[in-house]
């Protein structure tokens, strides 16, 4: 077991986080950094592979078909964390929830964090994530300091945010190198409960009014909407605004979520009744109630994370996500745009969430954010209809400049993402030739020139 | 919610053989979290100075490493352990992690092979239980956990090489407990059943009855601070191999198990 590299073998369990794609893969489990050098030659171009975490990626960004995956949550240790400086170094499989475990009772926090704190370290720098401190932190890589990265040529380098392979590594989505270790910055907290207060608004244009005015009062900032109420109260939902409490205990979240979804829930339990009813409570609970209160980081930013395999909720057939981001200059007119085309489709969403992103300039290539508003929707996956609908919301976001986020995608047309991502032929040339992924696959191939006059 | 800062918790001094396993860094980061001084005893310096590194930073107030090959060390027990002691200022708990799946069908046929596996997995580890059973005896108060395996419950043509290695060590500290009653020091042989690690890479997932490390690495701190001398984990093992043990032979030899 020491000398060898482990074995790459057959797995045909592994689904990205929308379920939607089933297919097989060959996975190996390294559990220590110096398998990683000897796994990484083993790949090459005509039988690529792609490191993997959590697979908390929606789409296809994360899924290699009848290709190899190296499953990196063995590599978990902390390697460096300096109490006085808040400076964290450690191994790419490391979740963000055991992070928090050694980080919080040290007054510590994640800089910024998805919703879910069930990623890896080297998740959260190949997607470059973000969270409800957009507006004040940037995003994942903003707080980045160094990256270690294996190539599959066996070449190890320490990244440094000088050197074009950093800022291709960070949004790289695992294609430029397997990451070993990531180290990072992080913020200090004086407490581990934040100070929160829920907004209502009843209609998507008092939203961006609302933004407008309580941005600069809150750190995290976000809005849940109900995607099937129509006519003047189009978009309407609450905005949910907080910062840290100034004093109180400094308490870790609890590790085991609360509920779980044992199995896959029959077709059709999420529709537009079921649906309509839980935004209609939602919405008629917290609009009577403006008061401020205090929530728990865990229950605060990662509400999903005490269901496990909430996932499951859209049955055997999966779920599409939906995240786009519209620059600010036509954000209010395009989100109009997009939520009527959706309530015209009756179809539900879920999970609807607006957010607006700051100022702060992603470091990546394919850094996802921009400056502007990101509409994030979840869909069941009903075949050609669900992608017809996509396909127009397409249509929406690439008018307005807007693009879409590759950790949520699994269909976005080639076209679609390079207009998205005018960096990406810069980042093609700094890929891994040993590494790759479905999305890579589909969205790298040379898009159709504009028809000639 | 937790506060691993405030939690009040005796700092244990805890030897672990064969550190680098999955479920002995599972449990090593329990002990970490409460404060513990560790001895980590495994193969392969830098991976244990990482893991040392790693226990640190989650709250171990020592982690000292000891980069060596259990199998040969095993006739010098006696002494290693008592050095050990020494570096950690006590004893409270032994924890022997070590063992190899192996080859089984190579071993029937390949002698050498046949030797080395019951070496790894009983001589040694005889060894190393029985050291520490003398240690803990004669200080009237500490524990002993060995990972056994329900592998040794009953002899199954897949692997009893393996099996009767696992089942021998945990008759060998059964009988280490009887001896430890009268001083206060225990012993327990721990039977996972199976286990989600490197060690089972090679074998499919599927089913209910698979466990994580951190399920066993909870059991393991469990055995050390009581309980009987032969424990199950998940304790529902200890339902099914009991069924399995009472499975006349007749129909038994029908099966393929």
């Amino acid at each position: 077991m020491l000398a060898a590299p482990p074995e790459f073998r057959p797995d045909d369990t592994i689904r990205s986080w929308g379920r939607v794609v089933r297919s097989r893969h060959r996975l190996a489990r390294p559990f220590f950094r110096d398998q990683i050098a000897a796994l990484a030659r083993t790949l090459r171009a005509e039988d690529p592979g792609l490191a993997v975490g959590l697979l908390r990626s929606y789409g296809d960004s994360n899924l290699n078909p009848d290709g190899r995956l190296i499953a990196m949550g063995g590599l978990d240790r902390i390697l460096e964390f300096n109490r006085e400086t808040g400076l964290f170094r450690a191994e790419a499989g490391l979740s963000l929830s055991q992070c928090l475990r050694v980080l919080v009772p040290a007054g510590w926090f994640l800089p910024t964090t998805p919703g879910s704190r069930f990623v890896t370290l080297g998740g959260a720098v190949a997607n470059d994530v973000h969270g409800k401190n957009h507006h004040s932190a940037g995003s994942f890589g903003n707080s980045v300091i160094r990256i270690a990265l294996r190539r599959t040529d066996g070449a190890f380098i320490e990244l440094k945010p000088d050197n074009p392979l950093f800022t291709a590594t960070i949004g790289g989505l695992g294609l430029t190198g397997i990451i070993e270790w990531v180290e990072f910055q992080a913020e200090p907290i004086t407490s581990s409960s934040l100070d929160a207060q829920d907004l209502p608004f009843s209609n998507v244009s008092d939203y961006f009014e609302l933004a407008a005015d309580h941005h600069a009062r809150f750190e995290h900032t976000m809005a849940w909407i109900d995607c099937l109420s129509s006519g003047a109260s189009l978009g309407r939902g609450i905005f949910s605004g907080a910062n840290w409490s100034k004093q109180g205990p400094l308490s870790v979240h609890d590790e085991a979520p609360r509920y779980a979804m044992p199995i896959e829930a029959p077709a059709g339990v999420l529709n537009p009744l079921t649906v309509r009813a839980y935004n209609q409570l939602r919405y008629s609970l917290k609009s009577t109630n403006r008061r401020p209160y205090q929530a728990h980081y865990g229950s605060f930013l990662y509400p999903l994370d005490g269901i496990a395999h909430w996932n499951r909720l859209y049955g055997r057939a999966g779920f599409f996500q939906y995240q786009c981001v519209i620059p600010a200059p036509s954000a209010k007119p395009a989100t109009i745009d997009l939520l009527k085309r959706i309530v015209r489709s009756g179809e539900a969403s879920f999970l609807a969430v607006l957010k607006d992103f700051g100022p702060i300039a992603p470091r990546g290539l394919l850094s996802f954010p921009m400056e502007g508003t990101t509409l994030a929707l979840d869909f069941p996956n009903r075949g050609e209809r669900t992608l017809r609908l996509l396909a127009d919301l397409d249509a929406i976001v690439l008018s307005a400049g807007g693009r879409l986020y590759p950790a949520k995608d699994g269909r976005i047309s080639a076209e679609m993402f390079q207009a998205g991502f005018p960096n990406w032929s810069r980042f093609k040339d700094l890929v891994d030739p040993g590494l790759s992924s479905a999305l890579w696959r589909r969205v790298s191939v040379p898009s159709l020139p504009e028809s000639t006059p | 919610m937790t506060s691993l800062a405030t939690r009040p918790r005796a700092s244990k001094r805890v030897i672990i053989l064969g550190a680098l396993s999955a479920i002995a860094v599972a449990t090593a980061r329990l002990y970490a979290a409460d404060g513990a001084r560790l001895m980590l005893v495994g193969r392969g310096d830098i991976r244990l100075k990482d893991l040392a590194q790693d226990l640190l930073t989650r709250g171990a107030s020592l982690a000292l490493t000891v980069d060596m090959d259990l199998e040969q060390g095993a006739k010098d027990a006696p002494r290693y352990l008592s050095t050990w002691r020494e570096d950690l200022g006590g004893i409270d708990h032994v924890l022997l992690f070590y063992g190899a799946l192996g080859d089984d069908l190579r071993a029937r046929e390949d002698m050498a092979a046949l030797q080395s596996l019951l070496s790894i997995n009983f001589t040694s580890a005889a060894c190393w239980c029985a050291a520490s059973g003398s240690l803990l005896g004669s200080q009237n108060a500490g524990s002993l956990v060995a990972v056994s395996s329900v592998a040794g419950d009953r002899g199954r043509q897949s692997n009893f090489v393996y099996g009767a290695a696992k089942g021998g060590l945990a008759l060998f500290v059964q009988g280490l407990a009887h001896a430890l009653a009268p001083t206060g020091a225990r012993a327990v042989a721990l039977k996972p059943g199976f286990v989600d690690t490197p060690m089972t890479a090679h074998l499919p997932k599927s089913g209910p009855l698979w466990a994580s490390p951190e399920a066993i690495a909870s059991a393991v701190r469990r055995a050390a601070d009581h309980g009987g001398p032969i424990q199950y984990a998940p304790t529902i093992w200890r339902s099914i191999m009991l069924a399995i043990r009472l499975v006349p032979s007749g129909l038994f030899h029908k099966t393929k198990l």
